[in-house]
């Protein structure tokens, strides 16, 4: 729910309320922005060990020539909904004591029309956004140019996103 | 004894470190993991353009950004002291494949034919990273989640449209390999 906008706002990964007052910022303690910032060098770690910023596993996956993608990101969704149920049958709360919710994922047609074309972009340039931001930490410094392509594909749908079917 | 720690990781090793992620995350401040969306928090702060998808409080998101900020360190870790060099391994009849299209050198899986400052300038090197990252880009915020998003995090969560978006992540790349990577390779 947007300021000028009747379109609900559709992004999952989003986890602050959209229609919040823009003056309220959230404090961010040092021990939980340190915490963020190590489990990302854990995530990019293991993005370059298991070979997942590579174009030609990416190509492997597509050409259904290996099994390694599959393996590692069917073997993830399953450790990740396991963690989840034991999250909900302890009823576990945060660190801070707080409640852990699930909020639904309502479904748009964005997640078809958008999925398709998100995945021939990743098709093309072997890359999902995590692998982005690791493969330039890997040296590859031509993929700024793919990170900036990617910010202006996402500015592009931010300008058109009124006349898209949602 | 430490060999294992150079060589290429397994699947079954770094898919279930990685999927361990989603409870973590949700257990230290109950969010939810996603990559791409730092892609929106960027056009947030740096050109909202008082474009609605954009003006929003991303200084909320500031953990997102530090921890992709981490993918970045890490990936610098894991290349420059956890690898060997070794040579790729890659499936015959790929490379056979990429072979005829004169692609034949990738050093840590990328292939410097394709992706290199100089390749910017050839024509499936523009539509490999300049057409492709803007692919990535609007097709991710369209579908409102990447692989992270909507593959590992929404699945795990028993989301049923991040199902559907993911089998059509899927389905995208299938089409691109087979429809159009032949003809601009």
């Amino acid at each position: 729910m947007q300021k000028n906008s009747v379109l609900q706002d559709t992004d999952i990964e989003i986890n602050t309320d959209p229609c919040a007052n823009p003056a309220d910022t959230a404090p961010l303690p040092f021990s939980l922005a340190l915490t963020f910032l190590i489990a990302g060098i854990y995530f990019g770690v293991l993005l370059t060990k298991a070979q997942v910023i590579s174009w030609i596993r990416i190509q492997e996956m597509f050409h259904f020539q290996s099994f390694h993608m599959y393996g590692v990101i069917g073997s993830a969704i399953i450790t990740g909904a396991i963690g989840v149920q034991v999250l909900k049958a302890r009823k576990q709360q945060t660190i801070t004591k707080q409640a852990i919710t699930i909020r639904k994922v309502d479904f748009q047609k964005g997640q078809i029309v958008g999925g398709l074309i998100f995945g021939i972009g990743w098709a093309l340039t072997g890359a999902c956004p995590g692998p982005i931001f690791a493969i330039i930490g890997s040296g590859y410094s031509v993929f700024i140019v793919i990170l900036v392509s990617a910010l202006a594909g996402t500015w592009v749908y931010g300008r058109l996103r009124n006349r898209l079917p949602h | 004894m430490f060999d294992w720690l150079f060589a290429p990781w397994p699947w079954y090793v770094a898919g279930p470190l990685l999927g361990l992620t989603v409870p973590l995350f949700m257990w230290i401040d109950n969010k939810r993991l996603g990559i791409s969306s730092v892609l929106r928090h960027i056009c947030a702060a740096a050109f909202p353009a008082k474009i609605p998808f954009f003006t929003y409080n991303w200084r909320n998101e500031r953990w997102n950004l530090l921890f992709v900020f981490g993918i970045f360190i890490g990936a610098i870790i894991a290349t420059n002291l956890l690898t060997a060099p070794a040579s790729f391994e890659i499936n015959s009849s790929l490379q056979t494949y990429l072979a005829a299209h004169q692609i034949t050198q990738y050093p840590r899986g990328l292939p410097t034919d394709l992706f290199s400052w100089h390749s910017l300038f050839t024509m499936r090197g523009f539509i490999c990273m300049v057409v492709g990252g803007f692919l990535v880009g609007f097709g991710t915020r369209y579908a409102g989640g990447c692989t992270s998003g909507h593959a590992i995090t929404g699945i795990s969560q028993f989301q049923w449209p991040s199902l559907v978006a993911t089998i059509c992540f899927m389905l995208g790349g299938i089409l691109a390999t087979y429809c159009i990577l032949p003809f601009i390779l």
